[in-house]
């Protein structure tokens, strides 16, 4: 019982902290950043529905986000309005999931994963080279930002409180779904397909329910990149942005609620500061990747705290010898 | 009609190219169950390496970071346009078998982390090609000795196109001897069958890994030399590549070399009539028959199941 009111002091504390971020972050470069942190663990969390629930890796996610910010910046262009245009975009993207899902779901594991990078490279083309539709690496601008209920969200704090609401909702119905039936059955998929089948699940259905709430996600996610940038160009689409999405869940840590929301903001903030001094952010990145699987496999957060109990227990004296060999076998 | 055989005679050629980036991909995949996200940055590298021997020779050294380090030439410059293809592919080759050793072979087994580590190095390796050889596009000339054309009747094929052509084909019937007939592709083919047992009977089968992976390293690397004076080189050639040897082996099924073979030439044709017919849509085209296969043939045209 204790631990549950521990647990609702942390909420509440970091909920208080977040309401009133722009009242004691001041500067709106910041406030800024914030705003993109939180798009982007909505973006996270979407695809940890499918890698850490799910145990499908997709390396296709930025398609289904650039499809979101395309549709809408398209239809916004051309004079449609925002209700029409996000509405459009969203059932789009679900469309698109959907054939994604169908396709991709012909295998798991890296087949999968090959399949979803392979339908992420065509949106990149399609957005590249069919430049009578998207305009090609030029782009495509939307000058508006919409104003829901009279709320206007052109300046960043009008823009950072609807991005925190999104991404409020989003974290309370990831709860819910992770804690659903549906949210069970589908980690049991991930973790005994064969058993889920005999015991009369539809293991395919299934998957591909969940690719379609992870797809919707990240619609809403691209929308509001291209609502925040006001602008969206090929780039959004390329394999960068899926690898940069993916690094976020798994950076944080897989399967967890927490996690890609650390992830998003550990890599919006590095990518933020690496930037200000160094064009290299690809090499970062790549090193990131690489450091991470070489000595944090499980995820920043949950490796983090391994080896900070590591150390701990090298400090501690009269270690037992079993205790810190079965820490070590942890570690591999 | 003369513009079709064109168009046929490019399609064929771009098909050789892809041969020999994806039959790497495809023994690696096939194989060793390893999804090697590097080998378009292996084509990529390869090429760079060549441009540079047939430009300079490797040359070390100048300022990075504020430290000045002296100009060392390491490889002086080369001439021959398949001598320096080789080498390219050698060093290529070598770096591949170090990444193998080193880094993937402690993740035996676990797909993510393989996917992980391969796209974060394909990252640093693209970083690292633009940060040395800059933004701009690199294009060799097309080597002398293969400049011109042969006449048949009133058209005119460049040979150097159908030069690629001639290597991939060799290179695809020297690996099926290879794989098929020869004592060592017999302990490759023992190894993927049932790893252990073939420990037992005194196969290392890890050093074998290492062999298939650094020659198909190697293979990308030379296809990309090759590739050069066609497509040139420039930033963003490794992930353009990466899609192309990723269809390929959707197509013909991983593992095998018939497979790599049609596949590259049906996506060389796909994408050269493709561009040529609908400029707007080529890249989507390509992927068709990838998503026809995948619904009416999961394992690829010449692929056997993966139990």
């Amino acid at each position: 019982m204790r631990r549950i009111t521990l647990r609702h002091a942390w909420l509440a504390g970091a909920l208080v902290l977040l309401a009133t971020l722009p009242a004691w972050m001041g500067n709106s470069y910041y406030i800024n950043i914030a705003s993109q942190i939180l798009l982007f663990a909505v973006f996270a969390l979407a695809l940890n529905t499918l890698v850490g629930y799910g145990g499908l890796v997709s390396l296709g996610h930025a398609g289904l986000f650039a499809i979101a910010g395309y549709t809408g910046g398209l239809l916004l262009a051309a004079g449609y309005g925002h209700f029409t245009a996000d509405l459009a975009a969203i059932l789009v993207t679900l469309a698109a999931s959907a054939v994604f899902a169908l396709l991709a779901l012909r295998s798991t594991g890296i087949g999968f994963l090959m399949i979803t990078l392979a339908l992420g490279q065509i949106v990149w083309g399609i957005a590249y080279r069919w430049q009578s539709l998207t305009g090609g690496d030029n782009g495509v601008n939307v000058s508006t930002r919409p104003a829901p209920f009279g709320f206007s969200l052109s300046g960043a704090d009008g823009f950072y409180y609807a991005t925190l609401i999104v991404f409020l909702v989003a974290v309370a119905t990831m709860a819910v779904f992770v804690r659903s039936p549906f949210g069970a059955s589908l980690r049991g998929t991930r973790d005994q397909a064969r058993r889920m089948t005999a015991l009369g699940y539809n293991v395919w259905l299934i998957r591909f329910l969940a690719f379609l709430v992870s797809g919707f996600w990240s619609a809403v996610a691209g929308l509001l990149f291209v609502y925040y940038n006001q602008f969206i160009s090929p780039q959004v689409a390329a394999l960068t942005g899926s690898a940069e999405v993916l690094l976020m869940v798994i950076s944080g840590g897989t399967a967890t609620l927490l996690g890609p929301i650390a992830g998003a903001a550990i890599v919006v903030v590095m990518k933020n500061v690496v930037s200000a001094y160094v064009e290299r952010w690809n090499l970062v990145l790549g090193v990131i990747f690489v450091a991470i699987i070489s000595f944090m496999p499980e995820g920043l957060v949950p490796g983090s705290v391994r080896l900070w109990r590591m150390g701990w227990q090298a400090l501690k004296p009269h270690r037992n010898p079993l205790v810190t060999s079965a820490v070590k076998e942890e570690g591999r | 009609m003369s513009l079709w055989l064109t168009l046929a005679v490019n399609s064929i050629a771009l098909g050789g190219l892809l041969f020999l980036l994806s039959v790497g991909f495809s023994l690696i995949f096939g194989l060793m169950r390893i999804p090697n996200l590097l080998h378009g940055s292996f084509f990529m590298l390869g090429a760079y390496l060549g441009v540079s021997l047939l430009a300079t020779g490797i040359v070390i050294g100048g300022t990075a970071f504020g430290i000045t380090v002296p100009r060392i030439t390491l490889i002086p410059q080369i001439s021959n346009f398949f001598l320096a293809a080789l080498i390219s592919g050698a060093l290529v080759a070598a770096v591949g078998g170090v990444i193998e050793r080193f880094l993937l072979r402690r993740l035996a087994g676990q797909e993510l982390p393989q996917v992980l580590l391969t796209l974060g190095f394909a990252f640093i390796i693209g970083d690292i090609c633009l940060m040395i050889w800059t933004g701009d596009p690199w294009q060799p000339a097309t080597p002398s000795q293969l400049a011109g054309a042969v006449r048949v009747g009133s058209l005119f094929f460049p040979i150097y196109r159908l030069a690629i052509v001639a290597v991939a084909v060799v290179i695809a019937i020297a690996l099926w001897l290879m794989i098929d007939w020869t004592r060592l592709g017999a302990m490759i083919r023992a190894g993927v069958d049932d790893a252990p047992i073939a420990r037992v009977v005194g196969i290392k089968v890890s050093q074998l890994f290492t062999l298939i992976f650094s020659l198909g390293a190697g293979l990308a690397a030379f296809g990309g030399v090759m590739g050069a004076p066609y497509l040139s080189v420039y930033p963003g050639l490794d992930f353009e590549m990466l899609p192309l040897a990723l269809i390929v082996v959707i197509l013909g099924g991983s593992g095998s070399l018939l497979g790599a073979l049609v596949g590259s030439f049906l996506i060389g044709f796909l994408y050269n009539f493709g561009q040529a017919m609908f400029p707007d849509l080529a890249y989507v085209i390509l992927f068709l028959p990838m998503l026809l296969v995948l619904v009416l043939r999961p394992q690829g045209l010449f692929g056997r199941v993966m139990t």
